[in-house]
């Protein structure tokens, strides 16, 4: 009997050690792939690469977000890229006032471009200090909305122990609803911050970028940063930290796990709304675009390893990067159609899925 | 140490608790007094585990009262237990795999927001070999370096009283002694400990008194050395 159970524990440990190994070899692989990847489109084709790390920083922020949420509530907020849209509306709304009206727009007498010089425009950037004030307001106003969300839908449904199922399609309704409430007041045309065509800037190796998208790699990595150090270096952020890993312990150490994630709820809107704002200024803004961005966005959470924020950054740029660069990419012998930008985004997703759902930094289980 | 004539830090009485529709503890009773380190020893499946939970808010009482300091906490949530200065350390999970060792001391010490660095030291001081590895993650720890961070976790914030769920578990016997000699000194600088273990007869050793839990009801209680000789204790838990 003993034999045979120390028999059966030594083939146990040695599986273990054999996938152990697997694990470790899949993942050596895949940093490989992602490096050469990167590297190569950086060489291959250096102006997409560039606006791959432009978008790739809007993604960023607002994966950011959703791993933090991720870690704290442990739940996937399907909302992230609505609400995120939504700041960008929020913002639009707080600068000109303006709502869809029947026939033409309706514009509120007083909003933030009416403050003088608001609109005269930051060195070579489109727009003005008002858009920057407006961006502020808007990042109050969702990060007070999120922690609305979470008093009225989000904890009720903690207090029953609700499974993850139920919190997922809980905030798809959140997405669902956010949509329509865009619809309706701004209607289902595109609109812009600022109207006008702006010039590129030439930058070596044939990249070119508009002053914005410059302004927009700036904001995300100052955000990333001042993040990091909410995270790394503060008594909020290392609670935050600890209930992510294990929300019982956290308890247990005195840590008030609902004000941890109030606060949290604040940071993602704050975050969402910025990303809001940038998104619509590479882009535009646009009801359908939030849901849009919701999958490269959780490609990249997910690819990073989600609730680990290194993670969701690293995640989110190498998906944006391999969506910039697959308009370039030949296939049967036709050129990518940049239609199918959302559908590399799900090819990663898939693979990482299969092969290392933990992602490239380990996610949180 | 007699209870009757020593104040009592943690009375329990009548404690019932469960899962769902599932009854774990039923009618349990037990006293730590000041200064005292008390063992429940039980089988697997005894409802020890649930009995530390339900005394720190993580498992909410069915009845029963949980006295502390003569001030009922049953179904208090567990932030607010340990602000009465109950300290817990769970039996598994009892870190924070991702944070380095000296932010998992940092937790422990979360409601304290004067002197952290005096309380790191002290800490540190006493376990030397964490004050080495303070800037590593707790996951890299081996298991008996994560069990004795699980312990100054507890201690960082001086509790009133220290709750053990089954401390050895898990550990090489080297391990376990070097961990109870921990346990017994936290004790001998005054700090009641209420322990509960598999491992009856090292349990057995290290407390004073001992209760012997079965199916959730109290089944023996008494002096630690009394029950180690017990001839029912040793047919039924000691395994001989």
């Amino acid at each position: 009997m003993a034999v045979a159970a120390r028999a059966a524990s030594l083939a146990r440990e040695g599986w273990q050690g054999l996938r152990y190994r697997l694990e470790a070899l899949t993942g050596a692989v895949l940093w490989a792939l992602v490096v050469g990847f990167l590297l190569g489109t950086a060489v291959s084709s250096p102006e997409n690469f560039a606006i791959g790390l432009v978008v790739g920083s809007v993604y960023a922020l607002a994966a950011l977000g959703l791993t933090l949420l991720y870690g704290v509530l442990r739940f996937a907020h399907f909302a992230h890229g609505d609400l995120m849209m939504l700041g960008g509306y929020l913002a639009y709304f707080a600068l000109t006032g303006i709502v869809v009206g029947a026939r033409r727009d309706t514009q509120l007498p007083a909003a933030l471009e009416s403050l003088p010089g608001a609109t005269s425009r930051l060195g070579d950037l489109t727009f003005g200090y008002g858009l920057v004030l407006a961006a502020l307001v808007s990042c109050a106003v969702l990060a007070l909305l999120c922690i609305g969300l979470d008093r009225a839908i989000y904890r009720p449904l903690r207090q029953r122990r609700a499974g993850i199922v139920i919190f997922a399609v809980a905030s798809l309704g959140v997405a669902i609803a956010a949509r329509s409430l865009m619809l309706l007041v701004w209607g289902p045309n595109p609109r812009l911050y600022v109207e006008g065509v702006f010039p590129a800037h030439r930058f070596p190796f044939g990249v070119q970028l508009k002053s914005d998208q410059v302004f927009t790699l700036a904001v995300a990595v100052a955000l990333a940063g001042l993040v990091y150090l909410l995270l790394f270096r503060t008594r909020l952020g290392k609670a935050m930290r600890a209930m992510a890993d294990n929300p019982d312990l956290a308890r247990v150490s005195g840590i008030a796990t609902e004000g941890v994630v109030i606060r949290t709820w604040a940071l993602g809107g704050a975050l969402m709304a910025v990303a809001g704002v940038l998104l619509a200024l590479q882009a535009q803004l646009n009801p359908q675009l939030g849901f849009v961005v919701l999958l490269p966005v959780f490609a990249g959470a997910i690819l990073g390893g989600i609730g680990n924020p290194l993670g969701a950054l690293l995640g989110a740029l190498v998906v944006a990067v391999a969506q910039e660069a697959s308009v370039g990419w030949e296939l049967f012998g036709r050129q990518l159609d940049p239609t199918y930008k959302p559908g590399v985004a799900f090819v990663i997703l898939i693979v990482m899925l299969l092969l290392r759902p933990r992602g490239l930094l380990g996610a949180k289980t | 140490m007699d209870s009757t004539t020593t104040k009592s830090v943690l009375e329990v009485m009548h404690l019932s608790a469960g899962y769902g529709e599932v009854l774990i503890l039923n009618d349990v009773c037990l006293q730590v007094a000041e200064g005292e380190m008390v063992a429940v020893i039980g089988p697997n499946g005894a409802g020890k585990s649930t009995l530390m939970k339900a005394n720190v808010g993580l498992v909410r009482p069915r009845s029963g009262r949980v006295l502390f300091m003569g001030e009922d906490i049953a179904g208090l949530p567990p932030e607010q237990v340990v602000a009465r200065g109950i300290c817990y350390v769970p039996q598994a999970d009892n870190v924070f795999p991702s944070l380095t060792v000296q932010e998992n001391l940092e937790m422990g010490a979360y409601l304290v927001r004067r002197g952290l660095q005096e309380r790191l030291d002290r800490a540190f001081a006493l376990f030397p070999e964490l004050a080495a590895r303070r800037r590593e993650r707790a996951g890299r720890l081996s298991g008996g370096q994560r069990q004795m961070l699980a312990l100054a976790r507890a201690v960082v914030l001086e509790p009133r009283l220290l709750l053990l769920d089954e401390p050895s578990a898990g550990l090489a016997p080297r391990m376990v002694e070097l961990v109870f000699a921990k346990v017994r000194e936290i004790n001998a600088a005054g700090v009641p400990v209420l322990m509960v273990e598999q491992n009856a007869r090292e349990a057995l050793k290290l407390a004073h008194r001992a209760y012997v839990l079965a199916m959730g009801q109290n089944r023996l209680e008494g002096p630690a050395d009394e029950l180690l000789t017990s001839e029912e204790v040793a047919r039924v838990y000691l395994g001989e």
